[in-house]
């Protein structure tokens, strides 16, 4: 019986920790108190975390545009219709490419920073000090690292999604010598703002939620040891990488 | 004789079926200084975590100030911590901040003074704890006594009633440990605190503090001024104070609590 019972708490360990993070997410976001502070603090992560991520956002964006072409241009011409390369890279960036590849860099970039910081805090008594300070500490220190994880990843994206397009720009019409005019036209008409880039850009506000979450969460209940934040940092990318994937694809249900 | 500022009733705190305190029953008398002794890992710092109101107590109870802890909303509570400063071990500054940030940041968070006010009070109390230049320095610049300093400054800046100490000499030279236990006492005096230190520093304790009380095995084994402890004729009590090797307590004691994360 015991046995059994233990074996029963093992599998729904998932469900209560699930359970666990969302009273996590509803503490933090119902003691919200919209002051000066919040707002400095949330900056300076925005500048933490979305800024300092730019340059890697930016140089992967261009190579994925400029692979995204090469492929699209050399499956096309098999069909003499390599003028639609621009509709193809675009689609595929806008709607899928650009959010998923920029939650992934930014859950290794940004999330485990975020979750290695806040697991540092609490393994030397900082969140301790805070408590005992009369101060919350899911207001102070995870609210703002939330927020700016919600709000960097749309601005992320929508970098990587021009990087990207510059990529596309270069090699399919510098290197293979495509007409300019037929790329950005095809681009143009072909392309709904609403339903392609809005699409991408909600789920990417999602994307940014899930990250930040799961890296708040794991850093602020992480065990106060060099392991725990080690183990703490390696399941935020884990768990953040696997649930922007899964998210993907029901968003996505629903968009389309 | 006036209430005592901090009364603790047998008390009673388990973690799992290890009891860690076990009809423990203190008082604490105002504008005192007090230490809680006892040989490492005896419960100490869970005495201090019961009376901050970061654990619960699973009998008896913790009056601070003429409240009961156990019983306050998360809300009551945070209003009560106010009223209480705390110098945790290490001090736990706040890594990305700079000493004066350090010090204001109670200031900030729980008054509206006017930032010239708040530079005011925090150089004032930088000044008392002698540290008038450092200010503008990263917390991992600070030697250990420094940095002490800095959070005993930070733990008074909201002029509380009461004083936590967490092991406030462990780790430091012998001249930082006399500079820490003189500040302790003056600011213990100056601003009329009432200051609980927990420690097995026996030897830094006994001009310093006016009481004590010294737990052992999980009990409360004897309490009176460190001079009359240092010749109790409790063997136990004999041995802790004068650091004997043989006697009662055992070195390796079998089931001895850890205090680790104990939260």
């Amino acid at each position: 019986m015991s046995k059994n019972w233990s074996k029963t708490r093992k599998l729904l360990a998932p469900i209560a920790e699930t359970g666990h993070c969302g009273v996590f997410l509803v503490r933090m976001l119902g003691g919200i108190r919209f002051e000066r502070e919040l707002l400095i603090s949330t900056l300076q992560q925005i500048y933490l975390i979305g800024a300092r991520s730019l340059v890697i956002i930016m140089i992967c964006g261009f190579f994925v545009g400029m692979v995204l072409s090469l492929q699209a241009i050399n499956a096309l011409q098999q069909f003499g219709a390599s003028d639609q390369v621009s509709l193809l890279v675009g689609k595929s960036l806008f709607r899928e490419l650009g959010p998923v590849l920029t939650a992934l860099l930014f859950a290794g970039r940004a999330g485990t920073s975020v979750a290695a910081e806040i697991g540092l805090m609490k393994a030397t008594s900082q969140i301790e000090a805070m408590q005992l300070m009369a101060i919350d500490p899911v207001q102070r220190i995870a609210l703002p690292r939330f927020l700016a994880g919600v709000i960097s990843l749309p601005l992320l994206t929508a970098m990587f999604n021009a990087f990207a397009i510059m990529g596309a720009v270069v090699f399919s019409i510098g290197a293979m010598g495509l007409d300019p005019g037929i790329f950005w036209s095809k681009l143009q008409s072909g392309i709904d703002f609403g339903k392609d880039f809005m699409g991408g850009v909600w789920k990417s506000v999602v994307f940014g939620g899930i990250i930040s979450l799961i890296a708040v969460y794991f850093g602020y209940y992480a065990k106060p040891t060099g392991e725990g934040v080690g183990t703490a940092t390696t399941r935020t990318v884990v768990l953040s990488s696997v649930l922007v994937l899964v998210f993907d694809f029901i968003i996505t249900s629903f968009l389309i | 004789m006036q209430n005592p500022i901090i009364r603790i009733s047998n008390l009673v705190y388990r973690r799992g079926t290890k009891v860690i305190l076990d009809d423990v029953s203190m008082d604490i008398k105002r504008g005192s200084i007090v230490a809680i002794m006892g040989p490492s890992g005896v419960g100490k710092t869970t005495i201090l975590r019961l009376i901050s109101g970061q654990l619960q107590p699973d009998k008896g109870s913790v009056e601070v100030n003429g409240k009961l802890i156990s019983t306050l909303s998360r809300r009551d509570l945070y209003q009560c911590r106010k009223e209480i400063g705390v110098l945790l071990q290490d001090g736990a500054l706040f890594t990305d901040l700079t000493v004066f940030e350090n010090v204001a940041t109670p200031l900030r968070e729980h008054t509206k003074l006017s930032e010239d006010e708040i530079r005011d009070r925090v150089i004032d109390k930088l000044i008392s704890v002698g540290l008038a230049n450092t200010g503008d320095l990263m917390p991992h610049s600070l030697s250990g006594g420094m940095a002490r300093r800095v959070a005993l400054a930070r733990a008074v800046i909201m002029n509380p009633n009461i004083v936590l100490f967490d092991e406030p000499m462990t780790g430091l030279d012998p001249i930082a440990m006399s500079t820490i236990g003189r500040l302790i006492r003056v600011t213990n005096d100056e601003l009329g605190l009432t200051s609980v230190i927990v420690t097995h520093n026996v030897e830094q304790m006994k001009n310093l503090v006016d009481y004590c009380f010294i737990l052992a095995s999980a009990k409360l084994i004897a309490e009176g001024r460190p001079q009359a402890l240092m010749h109790s004729s409790d063997p136990a009590v004999d041995q802790f104070m004068n650091g004997r090797v043989e006697g009662p307590l055992a070195f390796n004691h079998q089931d001895d609590p850890v205090d680790v994360n104990a939260y």
